[in-house]
């Protein structure tokens, strides 16, 4: 995943020279995890550049700079540093094309590797997308697999409005063979990664992989599992979901952050809302805990697992 | 008031030119004499500086007027801080841009933006009532010195594509606390971005002055921290205020980066219309700073100097009641606009979802109107 991101910024270097990036150590270093390797060497400091330890500069800057005209690239580092930059997100990145009544859009894109499972120390772990869903006015998208990455960076890098465009950093070394170029679904629709019949698993981001290990296993209990990975978490493809759902009458949506107001309220409610007379059963939650990230020795009993998930289609079944 | 914080400058007139001091900040961090400058503006120029503050006065004044009548929710007054405003966008060229705070109405006026229109903010009819890309003048912000960056961010994209732009940012001596000033400032001095920080100290953030603020003597001292030249003038001298700001718009268009700028002026009325700023000053400072009133100041000079007359004055007077007419007819009783148009640009399209949300305020909206 992380040659397919680095591969989608200088296709997209190359193709529109409006196109900056920048951020922490993403010049010369090429970025913490290598996401930005080699395009500054190639494209120059104009191109790609190293900024201060700064986020709420990275994203204010980016304001500007698409003020102007430009398509700012930024990285936050990590998760956890993305927060000293969420004033800039919320009253500005997120408001500024309301505001002006849509005479300026802002076409940036804020890169965040996101959530646990690498072992990290403290504020290297978080999901903080729920805090950007909430905020009108963005897109958030988040990939699953390799080949979105790419599809999904390049969509959002052309994307008319600013994007936070969420990094599973724990699948930055998943694999995927793929055809050239590749090709994918826009932003704005969740695609259904595996059919099955017997109940929805619903995730996003890390936890797609995680869905698609649990359905695997539920094969083997005799379970036929269908995977719906939601791409973009706002706006949320209903449809799709909805659709999912209505044949299989369970739902239980999968993802790393805590439960409480996290993001599968909002898909639970909304197929609540859409989809009632076709639930089987509750739509079902299976999320991290409702605590702060722990510590990495400890770490792999909080975020969800096959038995977690297995548990939840259980009990959904049961009803 | 600290005593220490009064600093006179005076514009001498020299052999019929023109000049005007104002002081740097020395690399050591002490501040120095500039020493005189002269003033490049013709009788033309300096005809249209007054006419630019006093219709500033005028349309000041009619906005608060305004608020106490109820067409407008709530006002921020310009009120003494006539020449910092207009003295300093007076030096930037036609592809400049402005960051204006809220309270920079005037600033914003004087760079041509229909004053109706740059209060639609304070009216309540939309947040940003004028297209800033036609104006090249951004949205008033309201969050201090966030907007700081944008201009950061815009002179860093000009000085990439080789334009030779400068942004000028204002904000007050109560942002200049906040965590995002000091990024923008270091990161304008990092990529020497064509940018001038144009510090407002008008001696209170709302109700607390400056000396419970910051322990340093002068906001521009800062400067020398960032690398960059700060300038400290007094921004109640209109010629002061643009000769430095002209120097330092001229050295950033030059490609030599930022200047920090402090300008001390006074702040007449309360922090806004719905402040009440007996509880955190005398009627005595108020008055103090009253004598130094800006506007006053620089028509003596312009009468002394014989750049202007009775006649020159009347049709500067007769063009602000036009305009302050204008501004009555244009706001008085005036209603929002169509409600659902709240939905129409927080995406370039409409979302799914905000398309079901606005359907349910268009029944909303027909029933209201059902017999």
């Amino acid at each position: 995943m992380a040659a397919a991101l680095n591969t989608a910024l200088r296709d997209a270097l190359r193709d529109d020279d409006r196109v900056v990036i920048y951020g922490e150590d993403v010049g010369r270093l090429g970025g913490v995890f290598r996401i930005t390797d080699g395009l500054q060497a190639e494209w120059g400091t104009d191109r790609c550049f190293d900024t201060p330890v700064a986020e709420s500069g990275i994203a204010g800057t980016a304001v500007g700079m698409a003020m102007y005209g430009l398509r700012p690239v930024v990285e936050m580092q990590f998760d956890g540093f993305s927060y000293p930059a969420l004033d800039q997100v919320i009253s500005h990145v997120a408001k500024y094309r309301n505001r002006t009544r849509g005479t300026v859009g802002l076409p940036i894109v804020i890169r965040i590797p996101y959530g646990g499972g690498i072992g990290a120390v403290e504020h290297h772990s978080e999901s903080p997308e729920a805090y950007y869903a909430h905020t009108a006015g963005l897109t958030v998208v988040t990939p699953g697999t390799p080949s979105d990455a790419y599809v999904l960076l390049r969509a959002s890098i052309n994307h008319p409005d600013p994007v936070v465009f969420l990094e599973p950093k724990r699948r930055y070394w998943l694999k995927e063979d793929v055809e050239l170029p590749v090709r994918g679904e826009p932003i704005g629709r969740a695609l259904v990664r595996r059919e099955g019949a017997t109940a929805t698993l619903i995730a996003y981001g890390p936890m797609v992989t995680t869905a698609l290990e649990a359905a695997d296993a539920a094969a083997e209990e005799g379970w036929d599992l269908e995977v719906v990975d939601v791409r973009t978490l706002s706006p949320l493809d209903t449809d799709t979901l909805a659709t999912s759902v209505t044949k299989t009458g369970h739902a239980i949506v999968v993802h790393e952050a805590p439960r409480f107001a996290g993001y599968g309220a909002e898909i639970a409610a909304t197929l609540s809302e859409q989809v009632f007379g076709h639930l089987a059963a509750p739509v079902l939650r299976v999320t991290g805990f409702d605590l702060p990230y722990p510590p990495a020795k400890i770490e792999r009993h909080y975020l969800p697992q096959t038995a977690r998930i297995l548990d939840a289609v259980a009990h959904s079944l049961e009803y | 008031m600290q005593a220490k914080r009064q600093y006179s400058f005076v514009i001498v007139n020299e052999q019929g030119q023109l000049t005007a001091t104002w002081r740097e900040v020395a690399p050591e961090g002490s501040l120095r004499e500039s020493g005189n400058q002269a003033i490049a503006l013709d009788r033309d120029q300096l005809r249209s500086l007054y006419r630019l503050m006093a219709l500033s006065r005028r349309v000041d004044r009619q906005a608060i007027n305004l608020t106490r009548q109820g067409a407008l929710g709530v006002f921020a007054s310009s009120h003494g801080q006539e020449a910092a405003q207009v003295g300093s966008v007076f030096a930037l060229g036609p592809d400049d841009w402005l960051f204006p705070s809220y309270r920079d109405t005037v600033g914003t006026f004087a760079r041509g933006v229909d004053m109706v229109e740059i209060l639609a903010l304070f009216q309540g009819s939309w947040h940003c009532g004028f297209d800033p890309r036609a104006h090249r003048v951004a949205p008033l912000t309201t969050p201090l010195a966030t907007h700081a960056l944008h201009a950061v961010g815009l002179a860093m994209a000009a000085r990439l594509r080789h334009d030779p732009i400068v942004a000028l940012t204002f904000f007050g001596d109560g942002a200049a606390s906040e965590g995002d000033a000091h990024e923008a400032m270091n990161m304008a001095a990092v990529y020497q971005a064509p940018v001038v920080f144009f510090v407002q100290n008008n001696h209170y953030a709302i109700s607390v002055p400056v000396a419970q603020q910051m322990r340093t003597s002068a906001i521009a001292l800062r400067a020398a921290g960032y690398g960059m030249p700060g300038v400290l003038v007094d921004g109640n001298d209109v010629l002061a205020v643009y000769g430095a700001t002209h120097a330092a718009v001229e050295r950033a268009r030059a490609g030599n980066g930022p200047t920090l700028i402090e300008a001390l002026t006074y702040r007449m009325e309360a922090h806004t219309t719905a402040d009440d700023q007996t509880r955190y000053r005398s009627a005595e400072e108020v008055a103090e700073w009253g004598a130094r009133d800006p506007l006053t100041r620089y028509l003596g000079l312009l009468r002394d100097a014989e750049i202007v007359d009775d006649g020159f004055l009347a049709g500067v007077d007769a063009e602000g009641e036009v305009i302050a007419a204008r501004m009555r007819d244009a706001l008085f009783g005036s209603e929002g606009g169509d409600p659902c148009e709240m939905f129409d640009h927080v995406y370039e399209t409409l979302t799914p979802q905000l398309a079901l949300q606005r359907a349910v305020l268009e029944r909303e909206l027909a029933a209201e109107k059902a017999p």
